[in-house]
């Protein structure tokens, strides 16, 4: 009897939300309709990008089977062991770690590679969006074109330029500004900061493109109309306007360097320019797994705020532009 | 007889009325740095000798006919087959996925939705090496149903793969709005039936773009997939590139990158035109189908 008038009740009460919407002139749809879209993708992510983070810090925090070198996961939190932890925080912070040297040394090389791609991508992104002319389209082209070549295949190009024999050393020596070829492959740190910068440019350049070109053509005639010079223009509004693309740039390219090993592995192989992600990546290999694990996280503490700060900028981009 | 020259190269690049001479070198500059080693790299593979930093005549025989070319050696063959194979099904999978999570995400104005939302971007934004690993981890150690090989690394890609599509069709979808399916429903078409017969062809160029964005991006992907393979027959060409590169490699390497490139061009090519051609229509999308595809990487 009063299920009988539960379902009345709802039937009534969904046929008068329908009526209501279409009398509003908008359409009705079932409560569960549009959520139901986002559940394989949100079931995929949790199963597959949640709950390995879940499996990475019970191995980080449990305990390596001393007979066959296979972590054993501790999955319950209450008896987590952060031994792993402690000793990736000493053997970062206290003086005289192992691991100190390639977290400074990561450090710097992205420091040093992040600005050159800002130094170098700012100035094409500024005269192709201003200047591109007629040649704007293939000069887009240009610039997307290394995102579609494998980043190992852009290494792979570098060997083989930088070898012993190869072409650069080839046109130093026939230029005369070498006495004898120089061994760029072997742990040469100036090698693998130009690499990062090469591998990772285009990704800078593209958001400072897309940043200049939005800029209102009249914001900077008004400026000069102002009586401002050309530089006073490009200081007081252009590099304004493309602040956020700088930040936005700076994030997307230095996430990825900051996990990078294989670029230091192609182009140096090196103990000289051992790399965090190279730390990371000798780790999973061996009888250390748990270490491993707790490098990741640790490098995911370290970048956490510049990820959380590049998906607050891209939301904000993206609102203002609906607006 | 130098002077005049070097002279009239000066008052070009000075010229203060022309367009900024310094930024056009500039620029030029930096297409040659980022472009040359690639185009000299596949030249290479078609050197006739045995050599990568001198040339000695033009020769396909590292792509085929050598026991070394890339299709009569089998390791290289093998690493060429697995990864048009993951690329091929990365992209069938990932996109309609990610076709569903967007047009979810656009619609839903619930609790839940920023949620979903958050997870999707930050998935997005997660250097490749902690996905790797944590990744790697968890077919080893939870869900060991799954073993490493092509199986993990085809689940692997696809988390990666996930959040082009649904980036590349929610601003798609933000630029049609909803009015076309509610016209449609107005005219009596049920929800799936507006869904299937008017958003899904207006949604067509941005499924396209992210069949290619995926395809060219997962054939080129190393760390995900190398974490996750297992032994040689899960090998894929970045990570033959990877292993062999420092010792010493024949030009057959070079052939087996060159043919990873020409296969991501004829897919990001394809993927640009069909977009063009599906969007003829209209202007704003005609005149910048580039760039439109440029912004949504």
């Amino acid at each position: 009897m009063s299920r009988s008038t539960t379902e009345a009740g709802w039937g009534t009460r969904r046929r008068r939300a329908r009526e209501r919407a279409q009398e509003a002139g908008g359409v009705w749809y079932p409560r569960w309709f549009w959520p139901s879209f986002t559940v394989p993708g949100t079931v995929w992510l949790l199963l597959l990008f949640v709950l390995p983070f879940y499996a990475i810090l019970s191995v980080a925090m449990g305990t390596v089977d001393p007979i066959f070198g296979s972590p054993v996961p501790v999955w319950n939190p209450l008896h987590w062991n952060p031994q792993a932890f402690t000793f990736v925080y000493q053997q970062t912070f206290l003086h005289g770690g192992i691991y100190q040297p390639a977290f400074v040394r990561t450090f710097v090389y992205v420091a040093v590679a992040v600005s050159l791609c800002l130094l170098i991508g700012y100035p094409v992104a500024y005269f192709i969006s201003r200047h591109g002319g007629r040649f704007r389209g293939w000069l887009l082209l240009a610039l997307i074109a290394p995102f579609w070549i494998s980043y190992l295949m852009r290494m792979l190009a570098w060997v083989n330029l930088l070898q012993d024999d190869g072409l650069v050393n080839k046109a130093l020596l026939s230029l005369h500004l070498l006495p004898t070829p120089r061994h760029w492959l072997e742990g040469q740190g100036l090698t693998v900061i130009l690499g990062l910068a090469y591998g990772y440019i285009p990704y800078m350049i593209l958001p400072l493109f897309a940043a200049l070109d939005r800029i209102d053509r009249s914001l900077l005639e008004a400026a000069r109309d102002l009586g401002a010079s050309p530089v006073q223009t490009f200081r007081r509004v252009t590099l304004p306007l493309s602040r956020q693309a700088i930040l936005a740039g700076t994030v997307i390219v230095m996430l990825p360097m900051f996990g990078d090993y294989y670029t230091a592995d192609i182009l140096s192989a090196s103990p000289r320019t051992t790399m965090v992600g190279n730390l990371i990546d000798h780790a999973i290999g061996s009888p250390f797994v748990t270490r491993a694990a707790a490098l990741v996280v640790f490098l995911m503490v370290l970048l956490i705020v510049p990820m959380l700060y590049y998906l607050y900028s891209t939301a904000r981009a993206t609102r203002e532009a609906v607006a | 007889m130098s002077r005049p020259r070097k002279r009239r190269i000066r008052d070009w690049l000075s010229n203060p009325w022309g367009k900024p001479r310094f930024l056009a070198v500039f620029t030029l500059l930096y297409l040659l740095w980022s472009l040359l080693p690639v185009v000299i790299a596949v030249l290479f593979s078609f050197n006739s000798g045995r050599s990568r930093s001198t040339f000695q005549g033009l020769s396909f025989r590292w792509y085929w006919g050598d026991p070394n070319s890339v299709f009569h050696d089998p390791t290289l063959r093998g690493a060429l087959s697995q990864s048009l194979k993951l690329a091929t099904l990365t992209m069938l999978i990932s996109v309609p996925i990610g076709v569903l999570f967007a047009i979810g995400l656009d619609r839903w104005r619930g609790r839940g939705s920023g949620s979903s939302n958050f997870l999707m971007l930050f998935s997005f934004v997660t250097p490749e090496i902690i996905m790797g690993v944590s990744l790697f981890l968890v077919f080893l150690k939870l869900l060991t149903l799954v073993h490493l090989g092509t199986t993990a690394q085809l689940l692997g890609l696809i988390t990666f793969e996930m959040a082009y599509p649904v980036i590349i069709v929610r601003a798609r979808l933000l630029s049609i709005g909803r009015e076309y399916e509610e016209a449609a429903m107005d005219l009596g078409a049920s929800p799936v039936r507006a869904l299937r017969l008017v958003l899904l062809p207006l949604l067509l160029p941005a499924i396209f773009a992210s069949l290619m964005i995926v395809f060219a991006d997962s054939i080129d992907d190393f760390v995900i997939v190398r974490y996750l393979s297992a032994g040689a027959s899960s090998q894929t060409i970045p990570i033959r590139i990877y292993s062999t590169v420092r010792g010493a490699p024949t030009p057959a390497l070079n052939a087996l990158a060159s043919i990873m490139l020409f296969s991501t061009i004829v897919a990001v090519g394809t993927g640009l035109l069909t977009y063009r051609w599906l969007t003829k229509g209209e202007r704003a999308a005609k005149d910048s189908a580039l760039q439109s595809f440029a912004a949504q990487i």
